[in-house]
C-alpha cells in the first residue's frame, strides 16, 4: 500500500510535470501547416488576408508587446509606491484591510475590466483625456507622433492601462513579499545612520531585494501577455500596425479570441502558431521571474 | 526636551532638502496606493449602478432570450456551475495527490523540484492557451464544443493552484508530528493521510476555494470548448451555456435588454469571486 499510494503521488507529479511539454506540443501540431506554409517569416511579416490565405504575425506580435510594456512603464512605479507605502508607512492595523483591497483587484475576473473599460472608461476618456492629451503634445516634437491621431477612446494606450491595473496587485504582492525578507537589522543600521525612509528604501531595501523586485515585474509582464478578454474588449481589434499609441491595434490574445472559432483550415493554423508564440514568449517570461525569485531566496543573508 | 533632530534640520540645508525630498516620496507613494483604490471602487461602484438595476428573480428563472424578449440567466448559471464542479472535481484530486509528492516524497531526486517549477509556470500561464490547448487534443478529435471540453480545460487551471497550496501547506507541518506517527509504527501512506492531510486541511481548502473563485470569472479558456448554448442544457457532451461567455457575447451586441443581462451577470458573477476570495482568507486566517 506504501509502494501504491507513493507511485500514485509521483504519477501524478510526472502529469503536471509533463502538461507544459503536451500544451506546446499540441500547439506546434496544430500549426504545422502554417510553420510550413510561412516558416520563420510568419514572425516579421505584416499580413493577415484571410481571403488569400496570407498570414503574418507581425501585427499581433507587436500589439501585444505595445500593451505590455505601456502596462510595465505604469504598474511598476504604482505598484513600488504600494508596496513602500503597506510595508514602511502604513500603520499597523491599516495593512491587512488595504493590502487585501489591492489583491481584491487581481481577483476581479478579467471581462468584468473589459465591459468596464469598454462602457464606463472608454467614453470619458474619449471625450475628456484623450483629445486634451492630443493637443497638449502637438507642437512637441516625437511626442506628437506617439500621442497623435483621432481619439477614438479605444487602442493601444488604453489597453495599456487597463492591463496595467490588472498587473499591479500581482507585483505589488511580490514586492510586499520581499521588502519582508529585508533583515530588520539592516534597516535599522541605515535609520540609526540617520537616512530618511525614502533612502532607506531606495538604497539599501531596493538594492537588497533587486532580483525579486525584477522576478515580481517579469512576473507581471507575464499575466500581461496573456490578458484576453480585458484587451479584447478595449484594443480595437484591427489588423494594423499602431501608427500612435491611441491608435487601435490587436494583440495575440484577442485575435485568438475572436477569430478562432470562426477560422478554418489554414487560418486556424495560423492563429495556433500565434497561440504557440505567445505561449514561449510567456513561458520564457515566467521562466527568467522564477529563477530570479528563486535567484534572491538562495542569495538570503549574504552580499548582493 | 531638545529634539536633536529638529536642530539638525533648522541648522543644514542638505539636510533639510534630503527631509523635503523624503516627504515627497512618501506623499507620491501614497498617492500610488490611492491609485490603485481609486480603481477598485470605480469598477465596484460601475456594477453596483448598472448592474444593481438589472438584479430581478427572473435572471434565475428564465432562459436567454433572443433579443428583444425578456429573459434570465438560468441556463447560464446552471451551465457554469456544472462546469465549475466538474473541473473542480477532476483539477482538486490530481493537484493535492501531486503536491502530497512534491512535499512528502521529492525530498530527494529531480521530479519534485522539477515539476514545483513547472508548476509555477502553468499557474501564470495565459489561460486563452488552456483553451486552445483544450480544443486542439480534445475538441478538435471529438469534432464538437462540449462541457465536458470546458471542464477539462478548468481543471487545467485548477491543477497548479492546489498543486502549490498543497506543497506549501504539507511543507508547514512539523516534522515531529511525521516522526511521532512513524515512531507508533504508523505506514507512511497512514502518516500523510491521517495526519498531514488533517493538520494542513485549512490550508488545502483555502487553496481549492481560490482555484474555484479562478475558474469562476474565467472567460478565454470557455471559448474554444463549451461555446455557448441559448437554451437550458444540462447535456455535458453538448454546447453548454455559461455566464462569462454570455456576458461577452451580450456586451458586445447592440441589444439594449442583452447589455442589461451581461451587467446583471457581471455583478453576480463578480459578487461570487470577490466572496469566495473573502471567504477563504477568513478561513485560512482562524
Amino acid at each position: 500500500m506504501d509502494v501504491v499510494f507513493k507511485n500514485v503521488t509521483r504519477t501524478f507529479a510526472f502529469l503536471v510535470f509533463i502538461l507544459l511539454a503536451a500544451i506546446m506540443v499540441s500547439l506546434a501540431y496544430g500549426s504545422r501547416e502554417s510553420i510550413a506554409a510561412f516558416g520563420l517569416g510568419f514572425l516579421w511579416t505584416n499580413n493577415w488576408d484571410p481571403v488569400n490565405h496570407l498570414y503574418g504575425a507581425l501585427v499581433p506580435v507587436v500589439g501585444t508587446l505595445l500593451t505590455s510594456i505601456i502596462a510595465l512603464v505604469i504598474a511598476v512605479p504604482v505598484s513600488f509606491g504600494i508596496a513602500m507605502f503597506l510595508t514602511e508607512l502604513s500603520p499597523t492595523w491599516l495593512r491587512r484591510p488595504l493590502g487585501t483591497a489591492v489583491e481584491m483587484l487581481a481577483a476581479i475576473p478579467s471581462i468584468i475590466y473589459g465591459m468596464w473599460g469598454l462602457f464606463v472608461f472608454v467614453p470619458l476618456f474619449q471625450s475628456y483625456i484623450q483629445p486634451g492629451i492630443i493637443s497638449f503634445f502637438e507642437y512637441v516634437p516625437v511626442l506628437n507622433q506617439v500621442f497623435s491621431g483621432p481619439p477614438f477612446g479605444i487602442g493601444v494606450f488604453t489597453a495599456g492601462l487597463i492591463l496595467s491595473i490588472m498587473v499591479i496587485p500581482f507585483i505589488t504582492a511580490v514586492m510586499r513579499d520581499v521588502f519582508e525578507l529585508v533583515p530588520g537589522m539592516l534597516k535599522e543600521s541605515a535609520y540609526g545612520l540617520g537616512g530618511t525612509t525614502w533612502e532607506v528604501v531606495w538604497k539599501v531595501v531596493l538594492p537588497y531585494t533587486k532580483h525579486g523586485v525584477i522576478g515580481g515585474i517579469m512576473l507581471g509582464l507575464g499575466r500581461a501577455l496573456g490578458e484576453t478578454m480585458a484587451v479584447t474588449f478595449v484594443i480595437g481589434n484591427a489588423f494594423n500596425l499602431p501608427g500612435s499609441i491611441f491608435a487601435p491595434s490587436n494583440s495575440i490574445a484577442s485575435a485568438l479570441a475572436n477569430e478562432f472559432n470562426e477560422a478554418g483550415g489554414m487560418q486556424k493554423s495560423a492563429l495556433l502558431e500565434l497561440g504557440l508564440i505567445l505561449f514561449l514568449i510567456t513561458t520564457v517570461v515566467l521562466v527568467l521571474s522564477k529563477l530570479l525569485l528563486l535567484r534572491l531566496s538562495k542569495g538570503e543573508g549574504t552580499s548582493h | 526636551m531638545f529634539d536633536t533632530n529638529s536642530i539638525v534640520s533648522l541648522s543644514n540645508p542638505v539636510y533639510k532638502r534630503r527631509q523635503r525630498f523624503n516627504r515627497l516620496m512618501l506623499a507620491l507613494s501614497f498617492v500610488a496606493l490611492l491609485f490603485g483604490l481609486f480603481w477598485l471602487f470605480w469598477i465596484i461602484l460601475t456594477l453596483v449602478v448598472k448592474g444593481g438595476g438589472a438584479l430581478s428573480l427572473s435572471l434565475l428563472t428564465q432562459a436567454t432570450p433572443p433579443p428583444g424578449a425578456t429573459g434570465g440567466l438560468v441556463n447560464a448559471i446552471v451551465g457554469s456551475i456544472m462546469m465549475a464542479i466538474v473541473g473542480t472535481l477532476i483539477g482538486t484530486p490530481i493537484g493535492i495527490l501531486a503536491g502530497t509528492y512534491l512535499a512528502e516524497y521529492g525530498r530527494r531526486g529531480w521530479l519534485a523540484p522539477a515539476t514545483r517549477f513547472l508548476n509555477d509556470v502553468l499557474l501564470s500561464a495565459p489561460s486563452i492557451i488552456i483553451g486552445l490547448f483544450i480544443y486542439a487534443v480534445f475538441v478538435a478529435q471529438v469534432g464538437h464544443y462540449s462541457g465536458w471540453a470546458g471542464s477539462f480545460a478548468l481543471a487545467i487551471l485548477v491543477i497548479p493552484v492546489v498543486v502549490r497550496s498543497t506543497d506549501n501547506m504539507l511543507l508547514l507541518v512539523p516534522n515531529s508530528l511525521r516522526e511521532a506517527a512513524a515512531a507508533l509504527g504508523c505506514p507512511q501512506w497512514r502518516i500523510v493521510t491521517r495526519i498531514c492531510y488533517r493538520a494542513a486541511s485549512t490550508g488545502i481548502i483555502t487553496g481549492v476555494l481560490l482555484a474555484v473563485a479562478r475558474i469562476s470569472g474565467e472567460t478565454a479558456p470557455l471559448l474554444f470548448t463549451a461555446l455557448n448554448n441559448q437554451f437550458m442544457s444540462m447535456n455535458m457532451n453538448a454546447p453548454v451555456a455559461n455566464l462569462p461567455v454570455v456576458i461577452y457575447q451580450y456586451a458586445a451586441s447592440p441589444y439594449a435588454d442583452w447589455n442589461r443581462l451581461a451587467w446583471a451577470g457581471a455583478v453576480l458573477i463578480t459578487l461570487l469571486v470577490l466572496g469566495i476570495n473573502i471567504a477563504a482568507r477568513a478561513l485560512f486566517r482562524k
